[in-house]
């Protein structure tokens, strides 16, 4: 699974629930559950160093 | 096969857990691609038939083609099939090409491991291939709620045989679940158990001990695979795909095509979304009033939602997905909040249209 970019998303001033990502040269909405295999993989990715998720816009 | 026979497997099938429900696999008919039916470029981990996935990884320069084939044996209209499209002979140590269904945990409640004297499951399914040959064959428990493949996961890898080429072979093979009490049963929608079916594994992914549970450590099959990438000329069809409960292979249960798609989309589902609005002034970036719930059919999980067509915006009859930009977001299992916007104005009535696909496979 390859992750190029991952961002947190604010809904309507909310906070961040989704991470909005680049998988696989797709955009994908990643909800941020522990239950969810992307999510999975970004924290695998962010926790050994090779994916940083930006700040929400 | 005789009635008799017929009648005992069903009293059989009946003692481990009911007549219908039985089959643990789901779209083991191979009849439910939600996806498409056809696909080439295939790399790593990717989904054709619902449910199941391929994982292809250290393929070299080789290729693969999958898809939903009309080729099957009597009793079913569907097999999922393989292909070489561009092989590469110089088959790398660590490569992996296997075909794997994983099963939720709370599916498998009923059955009894980790513990002593527990149940045998019996795996049946239809093959057929131009290569024949010994192939590997896992099943996988869940360690505590354990993905598929971290090294806790248990692992069962055993073997089947493929007598003649190109003709469909029935395989059954029964095996005893882990008895072993130094585990912890996995629990409600996490990953559970799996049937992994194996088409090559290069040399460092070969040498498990056939038969016999054991931690997962690296994935590795019982028996030389073969290199199934190595030539043009190989192929593989797989359907009637059955893991049920008890030392018996009972007749596939088959099921209306109806319970089966819904079954699959508790894993995966595409959807179509459309909203129309009257504006009176403008609608852009500034003024982003397309927001709006959506909701689904409940999935096993938060899914991931990937817009598959670019998101159009539509007024006064004009059409195009420019300066469109849609944002997903409050994702739960049943429902996800969108927001449309436009870079550009327009006013009157405007449409909104997109298309996911919510993703929440294990």
């Amino acid at each position: 699974m390859e992750i190029t970019s991952a961002q947190y998303i604010k809904f309507d001033g909310e906070e961040a629930t989704t991470i909005k990502a680049t998988i696989d040269g797709k955009i994908s909405f990643v909800p941020m559950s522990n239950g969810n295999m992307h999510y999975a993989e970004i924290m695998r990715q962010v926790k050994a160093g090779t994916l940083t998720i930006a700040d929400a816009d | 096969m005789s009635r008799a026979r017929d009648i005992a497997d069903l009293a059989g099938s009946a003692d481990a857990g009911g007549l219908t429900g039985r089959n643990l696999i789901i779209n083991g008919a191979l009849s439910i691609f939600q996806r498409g039916t056809s696909f080439t470029s295939q790399t790593g981990v990717a989904y054709h038939a619902d449910r199941f996935e391929t994982q292809a990884y250290n393929v070299g320069t080789s290729d693969y083609k999958a898809e939903q084939s009309t080729e099957a044996p009597d009793g079913f209209y569907n097999s999922l099939k393989y292909s070489c499209t561009t092989a590469d002979t110089s088959q790398d140590a660590d490569n992996q090409f296997y075909i794997q269904q994983q099963i939720e945990a709370q599916n498998i409640y009923h059955l009894k491991f980790y513990e002593a004297n527990p149940d045998s499951v019996t795996i049946s399914f239809y093959v057929r291939s131009n290569t024949t040959g010994s192939y590997g064959m896992n099943l996988k428990l869940s360690d505590n709620n354990s993905s598929d493949g971290n090294v806790g996961t248990r692992v069962y890898p055993t073997t089947f045989t493929i007598s003649s080429a190109d003709t469909w072979e029935k395989i059954t093979k029964t095996i005893t679940l882990d008895s072993s009490t130094s585990e912890t049963r996995p629990t409600g929608n996490n990953f559970g158990m799996a049937l992994v079916i194996w088409l090559a594994a290069g040399s460092n992914r070969q040498g498990a001990t056939a038969n016999a549970w054991a931690d997962n450590a690296n994935t590795t099959t019982a028996v030389d695979a073969g290199d199934f990438l190595g030539s043009t000329s190989n192929n593989f069809h797989l359907t009637g795909v059955q893991l049920e409960v008890g030392s018996t292979a009972t007749p596939f249960e088959h099921e209306d095509f109806g319970t089966t798609l819904r079954k699959c989309q508790r894993y995966y589902n595409r959807l179509g979304f459309m909203r129309h609005q009257f504006y009176s002034s403008s609608l852009n970036s500034a003024n982003p009033d397309l927001v709006h719930s959506v909701t689904f059919t409940p999935m096993r999980d938060n899914p991931t939602a990937n817009p598959y067509t670019d998101a159009a915006y539509s007024s006064s009859g004009s059409t195009t997905t420019s300066s469109t930009t849609l944002t997903l977001g409050a994702i739960s299992i049943s429902s996800l909040n969108a927001l449309m916007q436009r870079s550009t104005s327009g006013a009157g009535v405007v449409k909104a249209q997109y298309y996911l696909e919510l993703v929440s496979e294990l």
